[in-house]
């Protein structure tokens, strides 16, 4: 059985060490930096995950703490001020300062509850967007609109991963090396994620989300381990957006837009809420699919009606939106919920029924 | 002084369209408490639909008083049909989902409608004249034109008009019973279902008119013209104590004056450090600041007034 287990672990360590260089035969460098994209957003969606599904706080304005780790990278690593710090300083640094965003936004707000607290963190994210779209007077920090370019590489010492390398006769991309440094980051966020599920601080939040008076009532410092929850969410947010600054060479508020934050509930909601399986197939899915379709909604049209009627822009997101209806109605606790999820949901609802303050409120 | 005359004239016209779309929001937390995110896209829809109308119309040679009631009819119509369709499809059947499954539906209706419109309409910029000459007033210093005035008093009219059939008509009391309890409101006899499609196309309704409303004062039309509106809206809501009707239309007026005072002054308050782009930012500031002293917005504890 154990041997059984291992094995399948090697086989899919295989897999994944491998699938940049199938995904590049298979289909081309473009999908390699989709898959590079990919990991980034399952990075961003395990850290909102530990908001949204472990803790139970909505938070829409995620993105803001994506984006000032990716900022921090692109003052402290570009030529807008000069300066060229190293990657192992700015990466734990943004994560730092978004960690600090985090409790700075936490420390007020987390005595409101649910669709308040969700209106704050968007309000908060919007903030932050607009004052990096808007910093560029009387004093110029973030460049405005223009956004920051020519930032540096990640790069350790005299390695950088946006360079290509030639191997005993094997050809090594710049999206090659961001995968693997990205994969490696993921999976010390997944395992994190799964050391704090079935630590005291996890089953901790799950009794916040399930029911805050009660945990409390059991000598939870709910406040304490709500802003906890707040600030990993950011931390991890931070990483990946220093990462995402590296990796693109470019930032700008554009990229931090509302919209974001929504993808990456999406991802969290649409997997699984508070499973990291369904986390990450979330993420993989919301990259991959409006990828897929933005390639084949052309070409279809073309096969089917001879000519391009409708912008393939459009339709992709159409789709998507149709997806994300279609997918919830068909599987209201995501595609793949947490065993608990499954279990509550499953259970009969004429006792949650009694239990209901609104109509929608049957299930929490 | 004039500066700030027109300032406050400014934010009362923005308001009073926030407020009418804020309680559609509001109207729908009350019963369901679900955000309906879709609702800012109803009024891009109506706002749409109003234009095409009033084209059309125009075109057939009616008269320019008829055609204007006629589009604005239309684009009510149109917008009660997508609101009571969006319940159906999209809420109805997760009533007993987890709570962030109708968010996600909200969210994915919110982004189908934005790219029908772009599909139908365009990305560009239609521009919204109305065929009437709009004359402008002097007010002391201050300028108010006819479009705008008709904005204040037909949202006022509508503001009294919804509180009327909330508080004087039976769908209103059967609103407010499944409001406060939906369970004994249905051993009373009221029909649930259809209590929330009337407040869907209620809300739509008036989620049109607010949509002719801000098309006719800045004279312009686009498919993502909801979005920021929808936003502002439902701080409004927010800002008034959501669920509460007097509460959304109080927040609805305020946000609109917050925001027109603090563009208008905030370069002043700062020494010219930040000018009047940060307009958002100081309703979303304000919004973060009420509610870490009031987290219940400034009229959230009536519960009993909700509806």
């Amino acid at each position: 059985m154990k041997l059984h287990r291992s094995s399948g672990h090697l086989t899919l360590a295989i897999a994944l060490l491998a699938l940049p260089f199938i995904i590049d035969a298979l289909f081309g460098h473009g999908w390699v930096r989709i898959a590079d994209f990919a990991l980034l957003y399952i990075m961003l969606a395990l850290g909102l995950n530990i908001v949204v599904g472990y803790a139970g706080l909505l938070d829409l304005g995620y993105i803001a703490f994506f984006a000032v780790g990716a900022y921090t990278y692109a003052l402290l690593g570009s030529p807008q001020f000069g300066l060229h710090w190293p990657m192992y300083v700015v990466l734990p640094l943004g994560a730092l300062i978004a960690c600090g965003f985090g409790v700075l936004l936490g420390a007020p707000t987390l005595k409101l509850r649910g669709d308040y607290l969700a209106i704050v963190t968007l309000g908060f994210g919007e903030i932050i967007r607009i004052f990096l779209n808007n910093l560029n007077a009387p004093v110029n920090i973030t460049n405005g609109p223009q956004g920051i370019s020519a930032i540096d590489p990640l790069q350790i010492g005299g390695f950088s991963f946006g360079s290509s390398y030639d191997w005993f006769g094997i050809r090594v991309d710049d999206v090659h090396l961001h995968y693997y440094l990205f994969l490696g980051f993921t999976l010390l966020v997944i395992f994190v994620s799964r050391r704090l599920e079935d630590s005291r601080i996890g089953r901790a939040w799950v009794a916040i989300r399930e029911d805050e008076v009660a945990a409390s009532a059991m000598g939870i410092n709910t406040r304490n381990i709500k802003l906890l929850a707040f600030a990993m969410g950011a931390t991890f947010g931070g990483i990946s957006g220093g990462l995402f600054a590296g990796f693109q060479g470019f930032v700008s508020p554009e990229s931090f837009s509302l919209m974001e934050s929504i993808m990456v509930l999406c991802m969290v909601v649409l997997g699984g809420m508070g499973n990291v399986g369904g986390v990450v197939l979330g993420g993989v899915l919301l990259v991959a699919l409006p990828e897929l379709f933005r390639n084949a909604a052309g070409p279809v049209q073309q096969m089917l009606l001879g000519k391009v009627v409708v912008d393939p822009e459009s339709l992709r997101m159409l789709m998507f939106g149709l997806a994300l209806i279609l997918v919830m109605l068909w599987r209201p606790a995501g595609i793949w919920p947490s065993t608990q999820r499954r279990r509550e949901f499953d259970a009969d609802d004429s006792v949650l029924h009694q239990e209901q303050e609104t109509v929608y409120d049957a299930s929490k | 002084m004039d500066i700030f005359f027109q300032q406050i004239i400014n934010g009362l016209v923005q308001g009073s369209v926030y407020a009418l779309v804020a309680l559609g929001y509001t109207m729908v937390y009350g019963i369901l408490g679900l955000i309906n995110f879709a609702h800012g896209e109803v009024v891009m829809i109506g706002a749409m639909v109003a234009l095409a109308a009033l084209q059309a119309l125009l075109a057939a040679a009616i008269a320019p008083v008829l055609a204007v009631l006629l589009s604005l009819m239309a684009a009510v119509a149109v917008c009660m049909a997508l609101g009571y369709s969006i319940e159906r499809i999209a809420y109805r059947p997760l009533r007993h989902a987890p709570r962030l499954a109708p968010l996600i539906t909200a969210i994915g209706v919110s982004i189908v409608l934005q790219n029908l419109a772009m599909m139908i309409w365009g990305r560009e910029y239609h521009s919204f004249t109305l065929p009437f000459t709009n004359t402008s007033h002097h007010l002391g210093g201050a300028v108010m034109n006819d479009v705008q005035i008709v904005i204040v008093i037909v949202a006022l009219l509508i503001m009294v008009g919804l509180m009327w059939l909330v508080h004087h008509t039976r769908t209103g009391r059967a609103m407010r019973a499944v409001a406060e309890n939906p369970a004994a409101a249905t051993l009373m006899g009221v029909d649930i279902n259809r209590v929330i499609s009337v407040t869907f196309m209620l809300g739509s309704a008036l989620a049109a008119i607010a949509g002719f409303m801000v098309s006719a004062n800045y004279g312009i039309v686009h498919y993502y013209m909801g979005f920021m509106l929808g936003l502002k809206a439902f701080t409004a809501a927010v800002l008034g104590g959501i669920g509460n009707l007097r509460g959304a239309m109080l927040g609805g007026v305020l946000l609109g004056l917050i925001e027109s005072l603090g563009a208008g002054y905030i370069g002043d308050i700062t020494g010219g450090f930040l000018g009047s782009h940060y307009q958002d930012v100081f309703a979303f500031f304000v919004l973060i600041a009420v509610l870490v002293f009031r987290p219940s917005g400034l009229l959230g504890e009536k519960l009993a007034e909700r509806a």
